[in-house]
């Protein structure tokens, strides 16, 4: 081929980042700390400076100071930053993990999320003092509801799993309103996911009350209509789909799914873990969702911070909307914002309004891209990740050759039954080369499965230089993937050992360590 | 305009013909065209707003900013939300891009960094509670409290009533009342009495699985975390203790006063206000409940050279692999919030969380005096507080909210007046100084006068 004329010349923005990686062990703060030491300062208030005596009775006081770390605050920055070190992450190098879009974060959502006025505001401040705020987030959820194809939203739930939750509570309290009015006469009692879905699927179903039916999928990896159908009755509340499912497959018959799951009286829930995929080319609420959740730290980048915080707002359709969790931010007739609770609210779901500053790095990011921009990310996404299953196609295996959305599920079992090398072996081995691992051994339906998704950010000289990688793994005896990572800060560990004998904390430790 | 896309025409017609389709619409095709969106007009798939410039967003942004008057106000509002100093390692620490743009550490060979932070953490978190396990982090203090009562009613063998005092946060009640329509738990108010503690039963019923009070709870009171032991040994239940981590700088630890489940708020360590989010919730127990601990928890272990490491531990607990068995849906959390407060806890060390909590009790005293001197202002309670406290004025709290906000104070507070009567919660913390809190009294006496 000839992409890049001169490649050794010109070699583009390849991210990677292997070299970078410190390995040098770092002990643990409690072993730095030095009895007396400590980096913390306080303001001067001129406060009477009255004792803890006097200040706490005698029976609720500590006897003694908690113990914690004593070290300087030039010890303390030191060891943060060269755990720092022994950290991959999307600034260092590409991402490839598919469900999890580990897209670019714009640093300019950064900058927006730390302004002092969106920043040091009180939750309990009143609706006149926030205006600001208010529209920020009356404007995002509208945003939300045009991308999504939606009435209304929610902007509480902090987490995916959080805004899955609360939609089977919406669903929930959509079923009892029915039971109660007459409009049905038997409580339903199952939710419908398909066997290729997220574990935070089930999970939910369970925590909302319901039972799990689990329905397979077809040998083109979409939900099998037939198996659905038979799944269908009267006790079904509803039934949770990824459209694209984590396949990376767009599930076709998507209009007959949604009429037969609302002939029998259920909702659909919209798992939005795959919505990169299709901003401004088709939209849930289009397809016949009641209820959707986006992960705002998936598809509108904000930023994973390792584990978290994100942001999943949940979606509605018109009838389900006096079912929101309250309060909710509000354009009232006048023009100015405030706070209001929906008639039939399930109610809170948060402490506060939500994870307020990813939202606003949420909305300052479909600020930046508009309209035009959020369709362009889907666009490329989409590319980026055929592009990959066409070049690997002679490589690896590909369980559902065909036009794939956002992501690509591979497989190892041909290169597992000729080298014993495994998906784990593949992914450990792609670490040494400096790229993160794809998903592996998801969705649970592909053996030796690795789901690749490139996301939109990652320019074609990183395609080719993660090709590149992942072909010459594939070339070797396999020796060197079991062996893999020997070159990462440490190598591979003995989680066994971690489960048996568990070590939660420093404080834990066997005394001989 | 797509700022964050790298591809040039150029690639893209490459990769298109790569892949073997004439236009990127053409990617699309195995979407239904009669779902598909078709552009208007103008051109548009989405009714949004043209991208803009990054200078351009930045000042819209600053122009919502500016329209957030609250944000100036010197405050005494707390209710779980507290404004504490931020050192500034904390915050250029935190936002190191390695943290920042990180994943869920999937891969510990790569996730070393991340890993040992929330090791550090969970040990910070279950010597503050005094319990030995803490897991990595939930989302706040409300929907700690809701994982809290869920374990409790799976290690009690589905005893699913759960006593709540009504000293409790109102939004942290409301969400675990919210939940519980999933769960199908019984949560069964407890009042307080007329000095602010709660009035716990002595005989409240069958199946009682736990009994939840907040320390110091809602009105500023430290409760008596004996009486509320008591009450759960009458009924054979767990008792959950949804405890102030800065507090703990003084008081002692709910552990050591028999708390089975310990959790809370832990936005005052190195989080700013952020208008309620991201804040972090803390999750620990005793060792025996860790098999049923929600969310993700690090463990010690070695690499195949023996070198000392860390790795997500006991999965098999979590959604991803127990799917619906799973004892929560927990998966992505609060991390950075909680390498934040690693940070924030490692900076004050042994004698800087002391000396915190100290500066917030003598505060909150002063302020306490102050404001009780004036005319007209009543203690809503008469037990012992210590970093904030609830006062009855002559007029309704919102509208004295309302007026001190021009006075350049964010007053406190107004109580939920269907759970406490009308009033106004007052903290202070390490931040306020007497000239502060002198002219704060004097601002108050005008306009309630």
């Amino acid at each position: 081929m000839t992409r890049v004329p001169d490649a050794a010349a010109a070699p583009g923005g390849r991210a990677t980042s292997a070299p970078l990686m410190g390995r040098d062990e770092e002990p643990t703060v409690f072993e730095l700390s030095v009895p007396g030491r400590a980096a913390c300062s306080f303001p001067s208030t001129g406060l009477p400076e009255w004792s803890a005596e006097e200040l706490v009775p005698a029976e609720h006081l500590a006897e003694a100071p908690l113990a914690l770390a004593e070290v300087s605050e030039r010890d303390l920055v030191g060891h943060v930053t060269r755990l720092s070190h022994r950290q991959y992450s999307v600034d260092l190098g590409a991402y490839p993990l598919g469900s999890c879009t580990m897209k670019y974060n714009p640093k300019l959502c950064d900058e927006s999320a730390a302004l002092p006025g969106l920043r040091d505001v009180h939750p309990a401040a009143p609706a006149a003092l926030t205006q600001g705020w208010l529209e920020l987030l009356v404007s995002l959820e509208e945003w939300l509801c045009e991308v999504t194809g939606m009435h209304s939203a929610t902007l509480q739930p902090p987490a995916g799993a959080a805004g899955e939750l609360t939609g089977l509570l919406l669903m929930r309290a959509w079923h009892d309103d029915q039971l109660a009015s007459g409009a049905a006469t038997t409580p339903r009692t199952k939710v419908i996911i398909p066997d290729s879905a997220h574990g935070t699927n089930p999970a939910s179903v369970t925590l909302g009350g319901y039972e799990t039916v689990t329905v397979p999928s077809d040998d083109r990896g979409c939900v099998d209509v037939a198996a659905l159908r038979e799944a269908l009755d009267d006790e079904v509340a509803g039934i949770m789909l990824t459209n694209p499912n984590t396949l990376g497959l767009f599930e076709e018959d998507i209009a007959e799914i949604a009429a037969a799951v609302h002939e029998v009286g259920g909702l659909l829930y919209y798992d939005g873990a795959n919505l990169n995929a299709i901003l401004g080319v088709v939209r849930p609420g289009d397809m016949g969702f009641d209820i959707v959740h986006m992960n705002l730290h998936k598809t509108f980048a904000v930023p994973h911070g390792g584990g978290g915080p994100g942001a999943g707002p949940v979606a509605v359709s018109e009838r389900l909307a006096r079912f929101l969790p309250g309060p909710r931010p509000v354009r009232t007739p006048t023009g100015a914002y405030d706070w209001e609770t929906p008639a039939d609210s399930i109610g809170r779901v948060h402490g506060w309004h939500g994870n307020a500053l990813a939202l606003a790095r949420a909305y300052s990011y479909i600020l930046a891209n508009g309209g035009d921009g959020l369709r362009r990310v889907a666009d490329l996404a989409v590319l980026n990740a055929n592009w990959i299953r066409h070049r690997l196609r002679g490589t690896y295996d590909v369980p559902f050759d065909r036009p794939n959305m956002h992501e690509c599920v591979l497989a190892t079992t041909t290169l597992k039954k000729e080298r014993g090398l495994t998906a784990l072996d593949v992914a450990k081995r792609l670490l040494e080369e400096g790229f993160h691992a794809p998903t592996t051994y998801f969705p649970l339906i592909v053996p030796e499965a690795l789901m690749i998704e490139p996301t939109e950010t990652e320019s074609l000289q990183t395609l080719e230089a993660l090709c590149d990688a992942l072909e010459r793994i594939a070339a070797e005896s396999g020796e060197e993937a079991h062996e893999a990572p020997r070159t990462a800060p440490v190598r591979r560990l003995d989680e066994a050992r971690a489960a048996r004998q568990v070590i939660p904390t420093y404080d834990a430790r066997p005394a001989e360590q | 305009m797509g700022h964050y896309v790298p591809h040039t025409d150029e690639e893209i017609a490459e990769m298109l013909a790569f892949v073997g389709v004439d236009s990127l619409e053409g990617l699309f095709e195995t979407i239904p065209a009669a779902l598909r969106l078709v552009a208007g007009d103008d051109g548009r798939y989405l009714d949004l707003p043209d991208g803009r410039s990054e200078a351009d967003v930045l000042a819209e942004m600053g122009r919502l900013a500016a329209a957030d008057p609250a944000a100036g106000l010197v405050c005494f509002a707390g209710a779980g939300a507290y404004d504490h100093q931020v050192p500034a390692a904390v915050r250029s620490l935190m936002f190191r891009s390695e943290f920042v743009t990180a994943y869920t550490p999937y891969q510990p060979e790569v996730a070393q960094g991340v890993l040992q932070m929330l090791f550090e953490y969970q040990t910070l978190i279950s010597r503050l509670t005094g319990v030995g396990i803490a897991n990595a982090s939930l989302y706040d203090g409300a929907t700690a409290c809701v994982e809290a009562v869920n374990l409790a009613v799976a290690a009690s063998k589905g005893r699913h009533r759960v006593l709540v005092s009504r000293g409790v946060h109102p939004h942290w009640r409301g969400t675990m009342a919210t939940f519980a329509r999933g769960t199908g738990h019984e949560l069964v108010d407890v009042a307080l009495s007329e000095d602010g503690t709660t009035a716990w039963p002595d005989a409240a019923g069958e199946g009682i699985g736990a009994v939840l009070v907040q320390y110091p709870n809602h009105l500023g009171v430290i409760e008596d975390l004996a009486a509320a032991r008591a009450c759960a040994d009458a009924h054979g239940a767990l008792l959950l203790v949804a405890g102030d981590p800065v507090s703990a700088g003084l008081l002692a630890t709910p552990g050591s006063l028999g708390a089975d489940v310990v959790i809370g708020e832990a936005q005052p360590f190195g989080t700013p206000l952020s208008f309620g989010g991201p804040y972090l919730g803390y999750f620990a127990c005793r060792e025996e409940h860790v098999r049923r601990l929600p969310g993700r928890l690090v463990g010690e272990t070695v690499d195949v050279e023996g070198r000392r490491a860390y790795v997500t531990t006991l999965r098999t607990r979590e959604q991803d692999i127990r799917r619906e068995k799973a004892s929560s849906n927990v998966c992505t959390n609060q991390t950075l919030i909680a390498v934040g407060c690693t940070i924030a806890l490692s900076w004050l060390g042994t004698t800087g969380l002391r000396e915190l909590a100290l500066r917030c009790a003598r505060a909150t005293r002063y302020t306490r005096e102050a404001v009780l001197a004036i005319d007209g202002v009543e203690a809503a309670t008469t037990a012992p507080t210590l970093r904030e406290f609830a006062v009855r004025l002559p007029l309704p709290a919102a509208t004295v909210v309302e007026r001190m906000a021009d006075e350049g104070f964010l007053a406190g507070v107004a109580l939920d007046e269907s759970d406490y009567g009308d009033g106004l919660l007052v903290a202070a913390t390490e931040r306020r100084t007497r000239d502060e809190i002198d002219r704060y009294a004097q601002a108050l006496e005008k306009v309630i006068r």
